[in-house]
């Protein structure tokens, strides 16, 4: 299981996250939502030793993360990034293979454990047919589908991943996050992301982290989270919230900015966590 | 389904398995034939002709008539081609290591410059300092890169991240700078100081012997496999600093310790043959042509291109323009900066 214990992060400037404790549960999705700046990137980061921690520690399975060393942390905790850029000509084949970076030494370069990893990695992701394919020659869904099978070739418990839609289109958003649930619900996967768009979260996530000036708001299944004095509290907008009419979770309508005061507060938040 | 890109060797009971790049094996034959034909012909030209098929029956210890030539071709001409080689060699790999590492195709020692550092502290030695004894200059040219190659890493990476253009930036302003001071140095000192100190300037392996060729090989033997070594690290950095980090690849000990093979390697480079521009930018970007961006292919592929290269740049030297010589490092030149300007361009087109 993935906990921080009052983690501080930061950059050069002021902390972006102070004294943070959350848990992530174990076998779910998470999602973590909030303004620009409020950190939930910076916190995603964190969580995959990105980013070193200023006080307090990222606890996985009870031991430190900055103890694990970090070969071996990645056999247990894979990172996407936002938007990473493949060098050109890479083919999707040769990327997703480089997964298997901390399952190989330079005695055990291509075991037959990797290439079955890879195989089923490319499998999974739908990207048999494109695998011989330059990933900078695809369209932007295709190429995340190819970055999460790289992810997915590292073969680690817990998925964590930064904003895996945006740049998307509607089609390709919804692909992206069924893939992520089948992981879930088939391999009983980790997934922590970072999304921006709410009903997203609240449609495929399991649990819900919102953060607004790196201070967590609430944490809970979306159907006790999402609230509209969360969504005022959390982004300043004013919002209505139904319960979808297919599934139930609650569903987000926002029609308005709030008063003054929430986004006063939110300019200062973004001005604070500008690096986040 | 396609298979991998690669051979792999996996023996069925033992925990080992290796993996190279399908298109290595052919490219090194290629190659490396090209390497050997033209070093018989060039051990053939010069102020004293032999037939390539003296100069192989020469070489393989058999009688050709002429006992001038074992001593033509063994002692004089031998230690010079081998010498050429192995710097291309070390070049050609110093070059695609620092491309790797940067994640640019422009980077290359000369343009980093390392080998600036080398160069200059090499004049102001032989200029400066009165009676500084010969034999110590490689050693200081190869300190000298080492120093230029500090500066470049604290400049460019201790705090702007891993931004690829400015490192080039600050390795071209760095090489200005060096650049400048040299030429400072060399219109201050006496015309037989600045001569002496030319021979650093333009790479060459002129009159280059068995010492120098015992003195060098040792650094290739050792480095060499070294940066082969680091090509599957290099293939996971060239994906960006997070991704790398993401797969457990610690990040900032592996650029530190990639950067010191590149410099040692150009560095040595340097201490033997002089400065010789571009090899380490052309034969890289020929690999990639080649064998693709995949490092385990790259890197060896490089450095036979490299080498390649500067046995041919040597042949061309000696010949074209006979019986002056020209130093390889010109020809290299010549050679580059048409190169370099087109990249560059294309560069900027893309961008």
């Amino acid at each position: 299981m993935l906990a921080t214990d009052s983690l501080t992060l930061g950059y050069d400037g002021p902390n972006i996250l102070d004294q943070l404790s959350i848990t992530l549960p174990a076998g779910q999705i998470t999602a973590l939502i909030g303004p620009n700046g409020c950190g939930k990137s910076t916190l995603l980061r964190g969580l995959a030793r990105l980013i070193k921690p200023k006080h307090g520690a990222v606890v996985l399975d009870g031991h430190d993360v900055q103890r694990i060393p970090t070969r071996q942390l990645a056999t247990q905790l894979g990172i996407l990034p936002q938007n990473p850029v493949a060098p050109e000509g890479l083919t999707v084949r040769e990327l997703v293979a480089q997964g298997r970076y901390p399952h190989q030494r330079w005695f055990q370069q291509w075991s037959a454990a990797d290439e079955t990893a890879v195989r089923s990695a490319l499998e999974i992701t739908n990207m048999v047919e494109l695998a011989d394919r330059a990933v900078d020659a695809l369209s932007g869904g295709q190429r995340q589908r190819a970055w999460i099978a790289m992810t997915l070739a590292q073969e680690t418990d817990i998925i964590l991943l930064d904003e895996p839609t945006t740049f998307l289109d509607l089609a390709h958003q919804v692909e992206v996050l069924q893939l992520l649930e089948q992981l879930n619900r088939q391999s009983s996967r980790t997934i922590v992301m970072v999304v921006h768009d709410l009903n997203h979260a609240t449609r495929h996530a399991d649990h819900v982290i919102a953060l607004r000036a790196g201070v967590v708001q609430a944490a809970g299944a979306p159907r006790d989270v999402i609230t509209p004095s969360l969504l005022r509290a959390v982004f300043g907008i004013e919002a209505e919230v139904i319960p979808d009419p297919r599934t139930g979770v609650p569903l987000c309508i926002p029609y308005g900015l709030c008063a003054a005061e929430p986004t006063d507060s939110l300019l200062h938040a973004d001005a604070v966590g500008s690096r986040a | 389904m396609k298979t991998f890109p690669w051979i792999t060797v996996r023996p069925k009971h033992a925990r080992f398995s290796l993996r190279i790049d399908r298109r290595l094996p052919k490219v090194g034959l290629i190659v490396g034939l090209l390497v050997l034909v033209i070093m018989i012909v060039n051990m053939g030209v010069g102020e004293y002709e032999i037939s390539p098929f003296d100069v192989v029956k020469t070489l393989l210890g058999m009688e050709t008539g002429d006992p001038q030539h074992v001593l033509i071709v063994r002692t004089l001409r031998l230690p010079r081609m081998l010498l050429s080689a192995l710097v291309g060699l070390a070049l050609g790999t110093s070059g695609a290591l620092l491309q790797g590492l940067t994640r640019n195709p422009l980077a290359d020692p000369s343009i980093m410059g390392i080998n600036t550092g080398a160069g200059l502290v090499a004049v102001v030695l032989t200029i400066l300092v009165r009676n500084f004894p010969a034999r110590w200059i490689p050693v200081a040219a190869f300190a000298g890169a080492l120093v230029a190659a500090g500066l470049m890493y604290v400049l460019a990476w201790r705090k702007g991240g891993d931004s690829p253009m400015r490192l080039i930036l600050i390795g071209v302003g760095l090489s200005a700078v060096g650049s400048a001071v040299t030429t400072l140095v060399i219109t201050i000192g006496n015309i037989y100081d600045v001569q002496r100190a030319m021979i650093w300037l333009t790479g060459s392996v002129y009159g280059r012997s068995w010492v120098d060729f015992w003195a060098f090989a040792p650094w290739v033997a050792i480095a060499v496999p070294l940066a082969w070594f680091q090509a599957r690290q290099l293939n996971s950095l060239h994906l960006g600093e997070d991704v790398a980090l993401g797969l457990g690849v610690n990040v900032g000990r592996q650029r530190a310790w990639i950067l010191f093979v590149a410099v040692a390697l150009a560095g040595a480079s340097v201490a033997v043959a002089g400065v010789i521009s571009f090899v380490g930018l052309i034969a890289p970007h020929v690999a990639r042509r080649l064998v693709g961006t995949d490092h385990t292919g790259l890197v060896p592929t490089a450095g036979m291109l490299g080498a390649l290269l500067l046995v041919a740049s040597d042949w061309i030297g000696r010949t074209i323009a006979a019986p002056n010589e020209i130093p390889c490092g010109l020809v290299t030149a010549v050679i580059g900066v048409p190169f370099f300007l087109t990249m560059l361009y294309q560069h900027a087109k893309t961008k």
